[in-house]
């Protein structure tokens, strides 16, 4: 088994490399679709055509489109993804230095998201048709219909800036972290709450759970070892699509709080127009999403080895 | 339809038809510069407030109400007709088109949704057209999967074989048998769907890629009044509720249209 689930491993990430082949060649030709000419540009408009022609020799812009995508490959594969127009620093490095900082925010988030998610889905599953269920039933959808960034805006208005309980923006240690985190942690929070409850009303009415009521089981271990059990892989599903693209940056949470990751480089990138960062985020976010959704993976397996792994592929 | 589902469309009805209404209706302009009334907090003239330019919230809310809602229908009726189009495409297809189609559609699945619409709207000039095709881009791929499966089943049922039996062409058999089984579905997922596109909208406004000033958005309202949320904060307040009920509306409603529909494992 073991080394089966190596081979798969090793399957999955080969894989990645068609994937990526197919985003850098989409995100290059839409940079060369873009208007504007780089070497006119660089020379100034007065320039002779003999002298911009010569650059475009220099520089490899006459060649054909598939020898320049080629060249960019190459830098690509050397890990030289560029420097950003505007900073003029190493787009690799820059990513590679605000990681951490995202990782932390996504940590942060789930850490508050997973409890209660699951908390809120368990007791609306349990206590079905009751004002319990009524209300943790709003509480959830309410929770995905509020706007992340005006959720942000509000939060960081009253627990930052009026009652000076944390720090309203910047990046730092966990004072810093826990607004953007709990607002981050709201939407997934939500639909890990209603994915819970689905999940544990199907399960509780299964016959196997009958048979557990009836042999006289506390209820408190029939809700962890016979209900939790089983619906622990769509609520795995949520949280490892939910973790995926919190890694890929919280785009809007991020620039709101202030907190130098990812999601605000990326956004950064896009609103400058800075090519080089763009591409950067898009490829290294392409790469992240891949191996978390691999983990994913994984991870059922080992939760439920029914699931062969290479039927994941349909 | 029961009282359960009702309530929630009619509030949305009920805002939408004001907004339509809007200019018939005695409210201030709304964007019309006061530079007699900057930043007055909500009072019986207007209430609920003005912004930093002297404009009234409550009309550039009721006005901006018609863009966000009217964006997110328009965003939602073109990804349901792609979605429709290419789901009937690849399910009754099939083989390696199929494959192809829905390799693609998994893969616009599994990025995050709001950094592809965002990525579009990039590469687009800002404006409303663009937010309606950055929504429908990423939209489609989901409701193009739904209606491949709900091909899969119905391609296969008596009625069909029968109509190749009497010799229809593929052609008939798809626009006069299949395609209007898909339609009910369609409608009932882009009824699911429309909470979370009114938030698109509302993101990709507030981030500066959609409707440009002096247009009011909810998303826009709020950005440009971001820098005044401490000392006046019923500018970002109100639009900010706006957004947050009508898509709490639109996804109660969807809400009943999965109980009553019976979808069980759709992601929200």
């Amino acid at each position: 088994m073991g080394v089966d689930i190596k081979a798969y491993i090793l399957k999955r990430l080969l894989l990645l490399i068609p994937l990526l082949l197919g985003i850098t060649l989409l995100t290059f030709s839409l940079l060369k679709a873009l208007p504007g000419d780089p070497v006119q540009g660089f020379v100034g408009e007065r320039a002779s055509p003999e002298i911009i022609e010569s650059i475009r020799k220099e520089i490899g812009a006459d060649k054909s489109f598939i020898s320049q995508y080629a060249g960019y490959l190459k830098l690509l594969i050397t890990g030289d993804f560029g420097r950003s127009y505007y900073t003029n620093r190493d787009v690799l490095t820059d990513i590679a230095m605000k990681f951490p900082n995202t990782m932390k925010l996504a940590f942060g988030a789930m850490f508050i998201a997973i409890p209660l998610g699951i908390t809120i889905g368990y007791i609306s599953a349990y206590r079905r048709g009751g004002f319990l269920e009524r209300f943790m039933n709003i509480v959830s959808i309410t929770g995905l219909s509020i706007p992340v960034f005006w959720s942000g805006i509000m939060i960081m208005l009253i627990f930052g800036l009026e009652l000076k309980l944390f720090p309203p923006s910047g990046t730092g240690d966990i004072r810093f972290l826990v607004l953007p985190a709990v607002v981050l942690s709201i939407p997934a929070m939500a639909t890990l709450a209603r994915v819970t409850r689905t999940t544990v009303i199907d399960i509780l009415g299964m016959p196997y759970i009958n048979t557990a009521v009836a042999k006289g089981l506390p209820s408190l271990k029939i809700s962890i070892i016979h209900v939790l059990k089983n619906a622990i892989i769509p609520i795995v599903t949520i949280i490892g699509l939910d973790f995926g693209s919190y890694l890929n940056g919280a785009v809007v949470t991020e620039t709101i709080f202030g907190w130098d990751g990812i999601g605000r480089f990326t956004m950064e990138g896009i609103i400058k127009r800075d090519y080089p960062v763009i591409m950067g985020c898009i490829i290294s976010g392409t790469v992240i999403f891949v191996v978390v959704n691999l983990i994913t993976d994984v991870i059922y397996h080992y939760l439920d080895p029914r699931i062969r792994l290479h039927d994941k592929e349909r | 339809m029961t009282r359960k589902g009702k309530l929630p469309l009619f509030i949305i009805l009920f805002l939408f038809v004001i907004s339509l209404l809007s200019p018939f209706l005695p409210f201030h302009d709304p964007y019309m510069i006061d530079l007699n009334a900057l930043r007055e907090p909500p009072n019986l003239e207007h209430p609920f407030g003005t912004d930093n330019k002297g404009r009234d919230v409550f009309s550039r809310v009721i006005y901006g109400g018609k863009i966000s809602i009217g964006v997110a229908f328009v965003a939602a009726f073109i990804s349901v007709f792609i979605g429709f189009v290419v789901g009937i495409a690849s399910g009754y297809s099939g083989g390696k088109i199929d494959t192809f189609i829905m390799s693609v559609v998994d893969f616009i699945l599994s990025f995050p949704s709001l950094l592809l619409a965002i990525a579009i709207s990039v590469i687009l000039p800002p404006g409303i057209y663009t937010v309606m095709i950055a929504i429908s881009a990423v939209g489609w791929a989901s409701f193009a999967r739904l209606i491949r499966g709900h091909v899969l089943t119905v391609r296969n049922m008596p009625f069909v074989e029968a109509a190749r039996a009497m010799g229809c062409s593929n052609l008939r058999i798809v626009f006069l048998h299949i395609a209007p089984l898909c339609i009910p579905l369609g409608f009932v997922m882009m009824g699911i769907k429309l909470g979370g596109f009114i938030l698109t909208e509302a993101t990709l406004s507030f981030l500066g890629l959609g409707a440009q000033p002096p247009v009011a958005t909810w998303g826009s309202m709020i950005s440009a009044n971001r820098a005044y949320v401490l000392t006046s904060p019923w500018m970002v307040l109100f639009p900010g509720l706006a957004i947050s009920i009508t898509a709490f509306c639109f996804n109660l409603f969807g809400e009943y249209l999965k109980k009553r529909f019976d979808f069980k494992d759709l992601r929200v």
